[in-house]
């Protein structure tokens, strides 16, 4: 009866977003006020039936009510009461609702918090959402319906897949599709400056604290699968370059440079039509991260063989909001095109090449993630594009992207000041140049770790060097919560940087053959392996190696790697013991046993590992900070007044 | 006018740059019977994908090398690897190696890759598993 | 010039589009059967309850039979096992089986433990004959009409419903046609 319930409240949710769309888009049109005015009400009925949708869902997981199809294909009577409410979106169809659930949060979010935005922009924009939220309410409705039935119901559920069953990957596709889903805001606003024709400094203040917050939530999204895989996979790698990652990554490089845009559209009325055309890429992207990645398309076009009708939706929906968004820019854009002089040498300058930098990344990304998919679709054979392209492509491509990033603070908009960079710039110049030697002294040495070492500490020393001054001169000028946010962001950057730096430069990995008893030198520890004992866990039996580590005769540590063999599964699984240290990890995983009572060990040494994912979350943090400054909500009352004097004067 | 001409030389630096390592990162798949066929460039680093044949598997006493063969419907090529095979390496299951190959030696791997879980096989493995007819000869596990 | 930078995205999407609509259909793994209409392919195939019997396609001749490819191997087939058995106790209309790419003591095992709604099975252990027919999956199932011509194929397990709304009314169909 729940089931019925839920497919019943989908339906209805579906219905009311279809009116939450046509209503006030048409009012828009027609000039109807009324209609406009419903946007607010519809939104929230659509929402309120998802949410009972995705409850009743969720209480057939925790009911395990094999009669429910999904269900039975994604858990199983035993399965922890935890992994029962995170099986929800354990699949295609439950992880689509998942997405229509999120997009509703930020559409109550938008619809709640921008109450001062005009009229016809806030119904265009909420109708916008409305129209994505009923594309994918029909998506799961027509061609995945998590609600159906299979009868006779199996007497068990065939589980959820043993590798989602880790906290890390409960909580990463949600974050992800946060940050996919809040895009969806930004295209919104995109849309809705193209129908109204209207796009100002307002717009963009009202645009930016979305962006900036989707951008936060896609950013760590992507962090706890790098995390996870590292983790999980017992490979020792945080980055894969497979199509999987490549999907979440490019809409997060659009959607970065769109958060720079922004701010140049904000400040100084340029890169308008830009803007828009990145708000509607970061969008594209999105949809194509979340549709290609959950139904395997990126591993070949054929994945959707099993269901056409899904793939022929999936274009459908893709062809329906791209192409008609684009269309609309094609007629549209043309009114914001400004004649302004643009100097090189001025923030707006610099951020112009930051665009560039990072749409040439993006697109460098998606040729590699799509050749492959054109190729085979097309018949001419299989191939695979590998981490040596992007590896290539990444260095050259962002290391002058730190390098401008140094120069953030110390360059004004308008027309940079020569003397003012060179007072500005001495001091992290100097700074960087100390510690790349001090680092190149004690053996961290190479044309190409140097370079970054000395590019992420500018940036970092850059970064720091405007709050150090206000804050040391007690200057009156205060730094808002955004001007804080986007520090943090930068310093996070060079941590980053640093990090990915040290990692490639000073790690050592090595597979090695010991008996019990036999030490192992290895990039300075000594490596002792003691043995292998057979340990039962609460559903699987392992082997459980032990390897103690030292350095110049006094332990470091003692790791317990596993191999565990689920007793429900069969599959072995590598759990990798680490020891983690702010400096370095020492990673080792166990192999297979050999002849002689031998074992086969992977042992890795990371430099500065951590620094990877610390960056990462400073990057988050900094956007978060910055999309929740006072200015965005002080400023958008402002503008409205602005805004409504201009419309009585033109009335 | 200075701002838009060094644009157009950056990005076009940029995209350069990307053709020229793209084209040198492409990697082929093939199966054992194209492999044996000849239809490989020499030198080339290829995928390679097949099925790990029953009792092919050896590991060597002194090192850690591991030897095994790779088939598909018809044919069986060599594969030698140094280091620590992935968890769901196992007779019988379908897998892609990375490397090159040599008509004396055999099919050398850098990387060995096995299915993420029992569900998912590489669509290109199973195409190259079927024989002429179309039919699979992927060995059918009994559960 | 302005024009046309404005009109350049959606002509790139446009064709990215067309690409990826191209791959869709290019999908060879969803051509329909190339059987359909046409005689059933000719076999001669050991009985698998009596070995020494031979079973031939001229069995299917004068009335509308069904035959379904299972296996003792294949999960699915147990799921939509039940609705065979009922077919048989249901319907006039015969049902063969085609035990493909199995051992026979298995396959009677299987049997023997979840009922055995058959009127005849051929055992084609080779799968050469599957080949002939056109069978990429376990389970498939095929209608044949009173001339001996295969009218409709099901891959995949039937489940209650597409055999309420497609399959029995694909085959009452096929009978009205050859009372006629």
């Amino acid at each position: 009866m729940i089931p019925e319930l839920g497919h019943f409240a989908l339906c209805l949710a579906a219905g009311l977003a279809l009116m939450q769309c046509v209503a006030p888009i048409s009012g828009v049109v027609l000039r109807r006020e009324r209609w406009q005015a419903m946007a607010w009400p519809l939104a929230v009925g659509q929402v309120v039936f998802t949410i009972i949708a995705y409850g009743a869902l969720t209480w057939s997981f925790i009911h395990v009510d094999f009669s429910v199809r999904y269900v039975a294909t994604n858990a199983h009577s035993e399965l922890p009461m935890f992994y029962r409410i995170s099986a929800v979106w354990g699949g295609h169809e439950g992880s689509l609702l998942l997405w229509v659930l999120m997009l509703g949060a930020w559409t109550l979010l938008v619809a709640g918090l921008n109450r001062s935005l005009p009229r016809d922009i806030g119904a265009s924009v909420l109708g916008v959402m409305g129209a994505v939220s009923c594309a994918f309410l029909l998506f799961t409705l027509l061609t995945s319906n998590p609600f159906e039935r299979l009868i006779p119901a199996p007497p068990e559920g065939q589980d959820l897949n043993p590798l989602l069953q880790d906290p890390g990957l409960i909580i990463h596709p949600p974050m992800l599709y946060m940050g996919y889903v809040g895009f969806s805001v930004a295209f919104a606003f995109a849309v809705a400056a193209l129908i109204s024709g209207r796009l100002d400094a307002a717009w963009a203040r009202w645009t930016r604290p979305w962006t900036t917050l989707a951008w936060s939530f896609l950013t760590v999204g992507i962090l706890l699968g790098s995390w996870w895989a590292y983790n999980e996979l017992g490979w020792g790698g945080w980055w894969f370059w497979d199509p999987v990652e490549n999907a979440s990554f490019m809409p997060w490089l659009i959607g970065t440079a769109l958060i720079h845009s922004l701010a140049v559209t904000e400040k100084r009325g340029m890169f308008k039509a830009w803007t828009v055309l990145l708000a509607i890429s970061a969008f594209a992207l999105s949809l194509l991260g979340t549709f290609l990645v959950r139904s395997g398309v990126l591993v070949s076009v054929h994945a959707f063989a099993t269901d056409p009708s899904r793939g022929v939706f999936v274009l459908m929906i893709f062809g329906f909001f791209v192409g008609g968004a684009l269309l609309l820019f094609a007629l549209r854009a043309a009114r914001f095109q400004v004649r302004q002089q643009l100097t090189l040498f001025s923030r707006e300058g610099l951020l112009l090449l930051n665009n560039v930098f990072l749409s040439v990344a993006a697109l460098a990304v998606l040729l590699g993630t799509l050749y492959p998919l054109f190729v085979d679709a097309m018949g001419l054979g299989k191939l695979s594009v590998g981490p040596p392209y992007f590896d290539a492509v990444f260095a050259p491509l962002t290391m002058p992207l730190v390098l401008l990033v140094g120069f953030a603070s110390a360059v004004m908009w308008k027309r940079g000041d020569w003397s003012r960079l060179r007072r500005q710039s001495l001091i992290p110049i100097a700074v960087a140049i100390v510690v790349a030697v001090l680092m190149a002294l004690f053996g961290v040495r190479g044309l190409g770790v140097s370079a970054a070492i000395l590019l992420a500490v500018w940036c970092m020393a850059g970064a720091l060097a405007e709050p150090l001054r206000i804050t040391l001169r007690r200057s009156r000028v205060k730094m808002g919560r955004a001007q804080w946010g986007m520090t943090l962001a930068h310093i996070g950057l060079g941590v980053f940087v640093l990090g990915v730096a040290l990692v490639n430069h000073g790690s050592i990995e090595r597979d090695v053959r010991l008996v019990p008893g036999e030490t192992t030198e290895f990039a300075g520890y000594a490596f002792k392996f003691v043995g292998v004992a057979r340990d039962e866990g609460p559903n699987y039996d392992a082997d459980v190696g032990t390897v103690e580590v030292s350095r110049d005769g006094k332990a470091v540590a003692t790791l317990n790697p596993e191999k565990r063999y689920y007793r429900m599964g069969g599959n072995p699984m590598t759990e990798a013991a680490i020891d983690i240290s702010p400096l370095r990890d020492i990673y080792v995983s166990l192999g297979e046993p050999v002849q002689g009572g031998a074992w086969i060990l992977r042992l890795y040494v990371k430099p500065l590992i951590r620094w990877i994912w610390s960056g990462a979350l400073l990057m988050a943090l900094g956007g978060a900070l910055a999309a929740t400054d006072r200015r965005y909500r002080l400023q958008s009352r402002a503008a409205r007044a602005v805004t409504a004097e201009a419309e009585s004067v033109h009335a | 006018m200075m701002a838009v001409g060094a644009l157009v030389v950056g990005a076009g630096t940029a995209v350069a740059l990307a053709l020229v390592a793209f084209q040198s990162n492409l990697i082929y798949f093939y199966s054992p019977s194209e492999v044996l066929a000849g239809e490989l460039p020499p030198q080339a680093r290829i995928r390679l994908g097949g099925i790990v044949e029953e009792g092919s598997v050896q590991r060597s006493g002194s090192d850690t090398t591991v030897t095994f063969r790779l088939a598909d419907c018809e044919q069986a090529i060599p594969v030698r690897y140094s280091g620590i095979l992935p968890d769901l390496f196992r007779e019988g299951q379908g897998i892609v190696a990375i490397g090159t190959y040599d008509v004396q030696s055999g099919f050398s791997a850098e990387e060995v890759l096995a299915k993420h879980d029992e569900n998912y096989m590489p669509p290109e493995l199973e195409e190259s598993l079927k024989d002429k007819a179309g039919t699979s000869c992927m060995p059918v596990a009994n559960t | 010039m302005n024009r046309w930078v404005l009109i350049a995205p959606i002509l790139v999407v446009g064709v990215l589009i067309a690409i990826f609509a191209v791959g869709l259909t290019l999908d060879p793994s969803r051509v329909p059967s190339p059987l359909i209409d046409k005689p059933s392919p000719a076999f001669e195939l050991p009985s698998l309850r009596a070995p020494d019997q031979l079973l031939t396609e001229r069995r299917f001749a004068g009335q509308v039979s069904i035959v379904n490819v299972w296996a003792s191997w294949c999960v699915p087939c147990r799921l939509e096992h039940p609705l065979w058995m009922e077919w048989a106790e249901t319907s006039d209309v015969p049902l063969y089986g085609l035990n493909y790419k199995d051992a026979p003591r298995d396959a009677l095992a299987w049997l023997a433990r979840h009922g055995d709604p058959y009127q005849a099975i051929a055992s084609d252990r080779a799968g050469n004959v599957g080949i002939d027919w056109g069978v990429y999956g376990v389970p498939e199932t095929f209608v044949i009409d009173a001339s001996g011509r295969i009218r409709y194929k099901h891959i995949g397990p039937l489940d209650p419903t597409s055999m309420k709304n497609t399959f029995r009314p694909i085959v009452e169909q096929l009978l009205q046609e050859s009372g006629a």
